[in-house]
């Protein structure tokens, strides 16, 4: 049986957002200045490349020993009065979350930017359960009000025009139609979001390092929005991957200095938040959660894939990505990182992730642990191939591929028999049918292959 | 020196004249070459596709064609990186492991194991250099705008030496075309929309040719400059540096 999908494939919807050519360059352009800035910040430090390859090593080291640095890190953790949680997959996540909310008999809470939540789709959850989830995070919020998932992890509303924005800030938040000025637009989201964080009981966040050896995390935020929330609610619910710890607090040295710089090109976020103890009176709890990272660090070919720290250099230098937008992903992680940490998490779905690529390579030289993306791609495709989620038609144009081209005397007679066939009878390639020809001219089919001349010339 | 002149499977087909170019400019600096009959391609389609499992015949084919000689040249960044990454035969891994570590692109032949110094070609024209992906940032010749890392560029250095040659600037110097293999057919869109603009950035520098180490690349970008009756062409770089026009 042909494999099939809840959703379309990265293609289709890449096409689907080709559609409009004058939005391609207005999101290639962008998100290259992105990578721009990313270059110059990157060019300002001389010992780049070797900040790089440190935070590789490190993060080579918590991937050989996470065992133990979850363990020492729950422990300093529980040591500064925090409740520590485990949570195997997205479903107990949700369920820990769900149930902390219901304790303190909330509807409505605030949440600052976090990838993991998106990946448990925990905002869904608990509007199921009655309780509506306020993203803090400006980009996020954005998105929330749009009612899409974010299209970039650092980025989420990097897909939206100023216009859009504030069509939907007039219809949600009551500012005049058509304003469309970017510092009006976010002060009315600033005073928008000040109410929910006063009223917000309960706020969670994200987490961008946990630090085994003190037990305190650090969220890096633009907008203060973490601490905004933490600070002002009762319960803060801090939520993690397991993958996210370091061993020591002077690793953050290496880190931060790598984080900013690689996501937006700014030597440090405006707030790295250190969060180790609950204020007097309030409670903190961390969310550990695996939701297949286990499994992840099992496959010895992709166990780097999570030294990520999340900066999205690699989506932002991708040109695939920045010509297909985050949404034909269909991942809460979209880009080469996502394409190659979302097969783990179910391969049937995302069997044509790791197809969206040149292999180009770009997202390996950007990244600031040094995973070798582009590689993990190839081997995901072996993968994918081998547990039988290629399409028949494709696996039958392979087989055949192979036979010709296994055969030498099949291949100079098909190519003969192929060139001649496009010389006089050009029709038979180019037509509707003929993937290429839909916007490119096939090349000319020369009467001599260089075989022939090399028979007829040097032989 | 005795040099083995791989021509891949589409150049053999579509671009006898880049494997012509080839050959002689080897045969003008000195080497001895052969071309053995009977090769097809690298099995990089297949590999790239997911199917590196059916690549097995294509392997064989290749050890039995090429396991004999001091060097294995081709004009193709891509097919070589493939070979140098992927060529293995179970039953003849050393032979195997001689290519791999003998083959090379063209023009990091030319620049790193002839260390070509001047050539005698001509070609008065403004010229782009496509850096293909593979060859950049997989076999290294020139020096990636990721990384925080001195430049150079073997390709550059070799039509350096072309008299008349005008090298024009890019905005994006390393932006992939979009070719990527079976991802032009598969993933259509995107693909031509990289081409395009690959394509543009090279006519809006003015250039007249674009050239590079890959002819997959360049058919691509022809297919797009012939769609936009563009006056701009193509030519694979053996083409410029074997040129006496």
């Amino acid at each position: 049986m042909e494999p099939t999908t809840a959703h379309k494939e990265h293609a289709e919807l890449a096409e689907t957002f080709n559609k409009d050519e004058a939005r391609v360059d207005w999101h290639d352009e962008t998100l290259w200045w992105v990578r721009q800035k990313r270059d110059k910040m990157a060019w300002s430090l001389p010992e780049w490349e070797d900040l790089r390859e440190t935070a590789s090593q490190i993060k080579f080291n918590v991937l050989g020993n996470l065992h133990d640095y979850l363990l020492e890190f729950e422990k300093n953790a529980q040591l500064n009065g925090a409740t520590v949680h485990w949570a195997a997959d997205a479903k107990e996540h949700n369920e820990i979350v769900l149930k902390l909310l219901k304790e303190q008999g909330v509807q409505r809470m605030v949440k600052s930017k976090s990838m993991l939540t998106e990946e448990c789709h925990l905002n869904p959850f608990l509007a199921e359960h009655g309780i509506d989830v306020i993203d803090t995070d400006l980009g996020e919020r954005i998105v929330q009000l749009a009612k899409e998932p974010p299209s970039h992890i650092v980025l989420p509303c990097i897909h939206k025009k100023k216009e859009e924005i504030g069509d939907l800030f007039h219809i949600h938040l009551g500012t005049p139609a058509g304003n469309a000025d970017p510092k009006f637009l976010t002060a009315a989201a600033r005073l928008h979001l000040r109410k929910e964080f006063i009223q917000s009981r309960v706020a969670i966040t994200g987490v961008n390092f946990a630090v085994a050896e003190t037990g305190e995390m650090v969220v890096c935020t633009n907008e203060g929005n973490a601490d905004m929330g933490a600070h002002l609610a009762d319960v803060h619910i801090a939520c993690m991957g397991i993958e996210k710890i370091i061993p020591q607090r002077k690793h953050l040295g290496v880190f931060l200095r790598l984080l900013a710089r690689s996501a937006t090109g700014q030597p440090i976020t405006t707030y790295s938040s250190h969060f180790r103890k609950p204020r007097k009176g309030q409670q903190l709890h961390i969310v550990l959660v695996d939701n297949g990272r286990s499994r992840q660090l099992g496959r010895e070919e992709f166990r780097n894939s999570l030294k990520c720290i999340r900066c999205g250099a690699c989506m932002n230098t991708c040109p695939v990505y920045r010509r297909s937008g985050g949404h034909s992903y269909h991942n809460a992680v979209a880009g080469p990182i996502g394409a190659i940490l979302a097969p783990n998490l179910d391969m049937k779905e995302n069997a044509d992730l790791p197809f969206a690529s040149t292999l180009c390579g770009s997202c390996s030289n950007v990244c600031p642990v040094k995973i070798n993306i582009h590689e993990q791609l190839y081997k995901w495709r072996q993968v994918i191939v081998q547990e039988g989620y290629a399409k028949t038609s494709k696996k039958a144009g392979m087989q055949m591929m192979n036979m010709v081209l296994s055969r030498p005397t099949v291949f100079k007679t098909a190519g003969g028999v192929g060139r001649w066939v496009m010389r006089h009878f050009p029709g038979v390639v180019n037509n509707g049918m003929n993937p290429w020809y839909k916007q490119r001219d096939m090349p000319e089919a020369p009467k001599e292959s260089f075989a022939d001349w090399y028979k007829k010339n040097k032989q | 020196m005795k040099v083995g002149l791989f021509i891949p499977c589409y150049i053999d087909q579509f671009y006898p004249q880049v494997g012509i170019a080839t050959l002689s400019l080897l045969e003008k600096l000195g080497c001895e070459v052969v071309y053995p009959q009977g090769q097809t391609c690298c099995g990089q389609p297949m590999a790239n596709s997911g199917f590196e499992h059916l690549t097995g015949g294509c392997n064989e084919l290749f050890v039995r064609n090429f396991a004999d000689f001091d060097y294995i040249v081709s004009p193709s960044g891509s097919c070589t990186l493939h070979i140098k990454d992927h060529l293995h035969v179970h039953d003849k891994e050393d032979a195997a492991t001689h290519i791999r570590q003998h083959i090379y692109e063209l023009s990091e032949f030319l620049t790193d194991v002839l260390q070509v110094k001047h050539l005698s070609a001509r070609f008065p024209h403004k010229v782009g250099i496509h850096q293909s992906c593979h060859g950049q940032r997989g076999l290294h010749l020139a020096q990636m705008t990721e990384l925080v890392a001195a430049p150079y560029s073997k390709p550059q250095q070799l039509l350096q030496m072309v008299e008349g040659l005008e090298l024009i600037e890019l905005t994006r110097k390393d932006e992939c075309c979009g070719f990527g293999g079976t991802f032009c057919v598969f993933e259509e869109a995107v693909s031509v929309k990289m081409g395009k603009d690959r394509v543009a950035d090279h006519e809006k520098h003015g250039a007249e040719y674009i050239t590079g180490n890959d002819v997959s690349c360049l058919m691509h970008l022809e297919g797009i400059l012939k769609r936009q009756q563009s006056k701009v062409k193509v030519l694979h770089i053996a083409e410029i540096l074997n040129a006496a026009f």
